[in-house]
């Protein structure tokens, strides 16, 4: 799982969630609600989501780094690939 | 309404001015009421969950005409069929939207139930995981309480007066209007938006407690499942529906020079007290009687009455009796039900089927019964209009049942406006 994979997992999601976005072309380092119409409850569907698809679990406490593509990935990536290591 | 007492507006004439629905056989008041004309049933085969193939009553409104994809993701059925309806129902009605006071608004919704689905759907979700509650959505509670469809109305149009839905089983289409009648005359608000809304097929449980009472249609055809009067009637139909009214009282309308569907003249509410499941014509015909007193109309004055009737056996029955008791002698008086083209459509029933019945006033046709291949003997009414419709009618009065579980009856009296 490379970082890129994880943004991609990470897009696909936010695509279904907010189905009305154009998501082609999301600025990595940009915080993702400067540029999609997302709210708090969007953010716990994107939790959601990662705990169904993928098992992966995300604290409250670590909301803010789910921030930016960027800070995603960085995030993410370690989980993804604890997870493939099971 | 500035430097307008209550005391004069608690006896304002409310008028309705701007009709939203959706059927499974219409989008539209007018294609609705064409197929009620033309015979056509909106009545389908669809797949439940654990329960098969079962008739429905499908709505095919388009809901992104109002709604974006996040909404109808967030949201639930009934909000968007709410959301079609009342959004249609203030564009018909002519009003200067963007210039209205939106605090001077308010939503009344008359469901039979609320939450089924989406709880349905949530207990679905956790048991791909094991039952592990941790995956349960928080969308359920905004979906589940019980003013959601309502709710979801004010957010859409950006609505700031009251909002509520109406518990009332299958009498609530009609209790929906009725609050909002009696909100008007209270001056809570200067705009309703008033009528039922119901996403029940979309609960496997109210089919499957349908069919373990021995009430649920089946029939090889589902166009002739839903079959109120005919002696071969086996039960009801399942359908989802929504119609929503503009309500003004009657200064406004004019004011503004709005287009008038009909007055409502009189209505009445009451219970049985009796039973949880089974109805009981002598509160019916109280109900009717109380009705026609409120709206200062002796029986025979009544060209339509439009029953409730949804093709259980008892139930047709029970109405029926206590129609005969009030209508015997009137003889113009001319019965009809509409559940036999649309199954029935729960909390929208009632202003679903009122809303049938009001292009009569304009083209005097009275829409007949559908599926009525052999009249069952206790259901014989006089003028019970059947297989076409009657043409040529002066219609001015039309008086609309709805009943409900635990013994909730509803009448509510639509008349001509005549200025």
């Amino acid at each position: 799982m490379t970082q890129e994979e994880c943004k991609q997992i990470v897009v696909k999601i936010i695509a279904d969630i907010a189905p009305d976005e154009d998501v082609s072309d999301l600025k990595d380092d940009v915080r993702l609600r400067d540029q999609l119409d997302l709210d708090s409850m969007d953010f716990l569907d994107i939790v959601m989501e990662l705990r169904k698809q993928y098992g992966i679990e995300v604290p409250e406490e670590d909301y803010t780094k789910l921030a930016s593509l960027d800070s995603c990935a960085e995030y993410l990536t370690p989980k993804f690939k604890e997870k493939q290591s099971v | 309404m500035e430097g307008v007492s209550l005391h004069s507006m608690i006896n304002s004439r409310i008028v309705i001015t701007g009709v939203g629905l959706t059927a499974p056989n219409g989008d539209t008041l007018e294609e609705f009421r064409g197929n009620l004309l033309r015979g056509v049933a909106g009545v389908e085969n669809i797949e439940t969950r654990y329960m098969g193939t079962v008739h429905a009553g499908v709505c095919h409104f388009d809901p992104l005409k109002y709604q974006k994809r996040k909404a109808l993701r967030i949201g639930t059925r009934a909000g968007s069929v709410a959301i079609y309806c009342s959004q249609e129902a203030v564009r018909d009605s002519g009003l200067d939207w963007e210039g209205c006071d939106k605090d001077r608004v308010g939503v009344y919704l008359g469901v039979t139930e609320h939450g089924n689905v989406e709880t349905e759907n949530e207990i679905h979700n956790i048991s791909q995981f094991d039952y592990d509650t941790r995956y349960w959505t928080h969308h359920h509670n905004p979906r589940t309480v019980a003013n959601n469809p309502a709710g979801e109305v004010t957010i859409n149009m950006k609505i700031t007066g009251p909002h509520y839905t109406i518990g009332a089983a299958c009498a609530a289409g009609n209790a929906g209007l009725i609050q909002a009648l009696q909100m008007l005359r209270l001056g809570e608000v200067d705009v309703a938006l008033a009528g039922g809304v119901s996403e029940s097929i979309h609960t496997f449980g109210i089919f499957a407690a349908f069919k373990s009472q021995g009430a649920l249609a089946h029939h090889e055809d589902p166009g002739k499942a839903s079959r109120p009067f005919d002696r071969d009637r086996n039960g009801i139909v399942v359908s989802e529906g929504g119609c929503v009214f503009t309500v003004e009282r009657l200064e406004d309308a004019q004011a503004r020079g709005a287009k008038i569907y009909a007055e409502i003249a009189g209505y009445a509410l009451n219970s049985d007290a009796r039973d949880y499941v089974l109805p009981y014509h002598v509160q019916q015909e109280a109900c009717v009687r109380q009705a026609l007193k409120r709206a200062d109309l002796e029986p025979s004055r009544v060209d339509i009455v439009n029953t409730h009737a949804t093709a259980t056996p008892l139930g047709d029955e029970q109405e029926c009796i206590a129609l005969r008791n009030v209508f015997a002698d009137c003889a113009g008086t001319y019965i009809n039900n509409t559940k036999g083209f649309i199954g029935h459509a729960m909390g929208a029933a009632g202003a679903l089927e009122l809303a049938g019945n009001l292009p009569s006033f304009d083209d005097g046709c009275i829409h007949p019964c559908l599926n009525v291949d052999h009249l069952d003997p206790k259901c014989e009414m006089n003028n019970l209009v059947l297989g076409k419709p009657l043409e040529g009618k002066k219609v001015d009065v039309i008086l609309n049942n709805s009943f409900g579980m635990l013994g909730i009856n509803s009448v509510l009296i639509a008349k001509r406006f005549t200025g």
